[in-house]
């Protein structure tokens, strides 16, 4: 293995869902729904990337994508300079085998509770992955490591946990049992697919600071699906990684957790921070400042910049062309043309919404 | 401290408020279950001001969802509800929700206080046109449907929604954004004086919850609603909220304005809940989880439930259950013995104030 490589390397990444229609319009163009387009990020060893945007924003599918569970349609995934689809189709110079980069990438998903066999003990569940990728081991070795493990995860004491069905346990208790399941294969990235939004507020710290120390212990990199900004601020801050913020299947600014948070730079971060609640006395929240508030549809995204159907700051410029990542610090790269103080985003005519009624503000009065 | 005389729950008048729309009166829910009683309400009494928003903030299984079921007695078999609620439609006439006949009770729910639940999804029927979820709504109650349609047009504008456009589609067609202010709509076309909604944007993302909750005030003026607002996050319904209610192990255990709350919270629990809360504000390092778990329904300690997790329990607390007593303000009322210690104990982790006021 090679250590300048990248861990995990996404190059111009697309991810293209065709909608397959009936056979009577069999002559159509099917609709297509572009998850993730053109997206390109690197995971470091040890490192955190926190995904956010809205539902629909492709967060999930480019998540997937990076851990080699959603085969992109266009572009490259690298696993230490290995193509992980190359791999899997055995073309080319295969150096690392499939089986090898599967199980060195895990996930966690978002409901724990339907995420574990609801008729098998604890035990069972976490043997099933040894006795699939470790045929060395012996009975009683699997039992001595899963036992440890969960005792590391805080489940004391373990073989009264290891012996429990998984509906006799809390969701942050499963939740932990998820994550035990994942760390068994010794991974080198877990995705953590919206992995605390289940729990209760008050519990979702315990388990982003547990997953953080592990992820000191056994030097994993974890990429994080969240649609909460001070959630992904936590966690990104906590393990000195990144925010990556995504719109409609483009990753419009990326950067360290606390650059982003404290000095954000498009107008949809911005937008996402008011969204963010906070517990200031005297703010207002007021108005969303957004001039639409729902997505558009992923299947006829906008021309140009893709937020400008939304965005506050939107110009004539915006329809026309999609601007490109620029950087304005180390590691912090934003697609808008505000970025580009020599653009012609800066002489062009503000955007004047045609009119819709949902664009309409609502007659205030009674 | 002060009220020690007397551990009969006979309850404080600063409970009440000048003009309620509900009262809620030692309302107590429990399930009979092989392993003992399940009490999941437990001797609640607040009450409901007119055209206020009312926030119910709680963990899950923390009873905050009973109590939004039994404000409309919608308890589900086998629970048991005891206790008075009291719907007040003006200042003259009260109305004993738990007394009135299955038909009043019909025409109490929706026409005079309805409900929106989590989940829009399984709220509609995925078989029929939003428009027909309107229609039948208002034949049901005997309104008039063309009146009422159109009502629902300038609800669905109030919501930022194309009226045309969300009652010609199927609700699988619409997002879950749009689905639940549809739902939303629809829960206001009778015209109620009541809006019960029970974590109404959970399932959505923090945008959509935040552009909701920003036209949930609109609404409120406009027709002149009294909102309940039940959720388990805190910050999310506290610049909205004109109360807050924060409930733990079944029973409130704080009440008071929501700036007072976020200010000088008095139980060490909200205080403990607003720590454990991220927060872009707050410095990183002090974030902490609360020790230990919320207690199970059918085994809740003796005395104050909240002694196992509380920094500040002692024998007081382990022996009595703390009653409510009036705080910095008399709006502001709690059930700690040590409430006057709690900002000690467990400070802020972030500084809220934003400048004196």
């Amino acid at each position: 293995m090679s250590n300048d490589e990248p861990l995990i390397s996404l190059e111009n990444v697309e991810v293209h869902f065709e909608q397959s229609k009936g056979m009577f319009d069999f002559f159509e163009d099917p609709e297509v729904v572009k998850a993730v387009d053109g997206v390109s990020l690197d995971i470091e060893e040890n490192d955190v990337v926190c995904l956010v945007g809205e539902s629909g924003c492709g967060k999930t599918t480019l998540g997937k994508t990076s851990i080699g569970l959603q085969r992109p349609t266009g572009g490259s995934v690298k696993y230490r300079g290995q193509d992980i689809w190359d791999a899997k189709d055995k073309t080319g110079n295969v150096e690392i085998p499939y089986g090898d980069i599967r199980r060195s990438l895990q996930i966690i998903h978002q409901d724990p509770g339907s995420s574990l066999n609801p008729n098998r003990r604890v035990m069972k569940i976490l043997e099933a992955p040894l006795r699939r990728w470790h045929k060395e081991m012996t009975a009683s070795d699997r039992r001595a490591q899963v036992l440890s493990l969960l005792e590391r995860v805080g489940m004391s004491p373990p073989d009264d946990y290891a012996g429990r069905y998984p509906h006799q346990l809390s969701g942050g208790e499963k939740q932990r049992v998820a994550l035990v399941r994942a760390l068994l294969m010794d991974p080198d990235v877990i995705l953590a697919d919206e992995a605390i939004s289940a729990l209760d507020v008050s519990l979702r710290v315990e388990m982003m600071d547990l997953m953080l120390e592990l992820q000191d212990q056994f030097n994993t990199s974890f990429v994080a699906v969240s649609h909460d900004l001070s959630n992904a601020r936590y966690f990104a801050s906590h393990g000195g990684g990144r925010i990556g913020v995504m719109y409609l299947g483009r990753l419009v600014e990326i950067g360290p957790a606390e650059e982003v948070i404290n000095n954000p730079k498009h107008p949809y971060t911005k937008v996402l921070r008011w969204a963010t609640p906070n517990l200031r006395i005297d703010e207002d929240g007021g108005e969303p400042p957004v001039r639409k508030i729902d997505i558009p549809d992923p299947k006829n995204p906008p021309s140009g910049c893709r937020f400008h159907t939304r965005c506050p700051e939107a110009r004539e410029a915006c329809r026309v062309n999609s601007p490109e990542p620029v950087t304005v610090e180390e590691g912090h790269t934003v697609s808008c043309f505000r970025e580009e103080p020599d653009h012609e985003y800066w002489n062009s005519p503000e955007l004047v919404d045609e009119d819709e009624p949902s664009a309409t503000a609502p007659s205030t009065s009674d | 401290m002060s009220s020690q005389e007397s551990t009969q729950r006979s309850k404080p008048a600063s409970y009440t408020t000048p003009d309620p729309i509900v009262e809620i009166r030692d309302a107590e829910v429990y399930f009979e279950m092989d392993r003992g009683v399940s009490r999941v309400l437990d001797n609640v009494s607040v009450d409901i001001e007119r055209n206020e928003i009312l926030g119910v903030v709680g963990e899950s299984g923390s009873g905050k969802s009973m109590l939004a079921s039994a404000m409309l007695d919608a308890v589900v078999d086998p629970g048991i509800l005891e206790g008075t609620i009291t719907y007040r439609p003006d200042s003259e006439t009260a109305i004993d929700v738990l007394s009135v006949s299955k038909d009043e009770l019909r025409k109490l729910r929706w026409e005079e206080i309805s409900m929106v639940f989590q989940g829009a999804m399984s709220s509609f029927n995925p078989t029929m046109k939003v428009g027909g979820h309107f229609e039948e709504t208002l034949k049901a109650h005997d309104y008039d449907v063309g009146e009422g349609m159109e009502r629902a047009r300038e609800l669905l504008a109030d919501l930022y929604l194309q009226p045309e456009r969300v009652l010609e589609s199927f609700p699988h067609e619409l997002s879950g954004g749009m689905q639940q202010r549809a739902l939303i709509a629809l829960s206001v076309v009778l015209e109620p004086n009541v809006l019960v909604m029970d974590e109404p944007t959970a399932a959505l993302d923090l945008l959509m919850q935040r552009s909701i909750l920003s036209l949930l005030e609109t609404l409120k003026e406009k027709y002149e609603l009294s909102i309940v607002f039940i959720t388990h996050d805190l910050p999310l319904i506290a610049e909205l909220a004109d109360r807050l209610a924060v409930m733990y192990a079944f029973e409130l255990v704080e009440i008071g304005p929501s700036e007072e709350i976020l200010r000088d919270a008095a139980h060490p629990y909200t205080r403990s809940l607003l720590n454990s809360t991220p927060n872009l504000d707050a410095p990183l390092s002090e974030m902490k989880a609360i020790e230990g778990a919320a207690p199970d329904p059918v085994n809740v300690p003796d005395g104050c439930s909240y002694h196992p997790r509380c920094p500040l329990a002692d024998e007081e607390c382990v022996a009595e259950d703390p009653d409510w007593r009036p705080t910095f303000t008399d709006e502001h009322q709690v059930g700690c013995f040590h409430w006057d210690q709690a900002a000690d104990a467990i400070p802020f982790n972030i500084d809220n104030q934003g400048g004196e006021r």
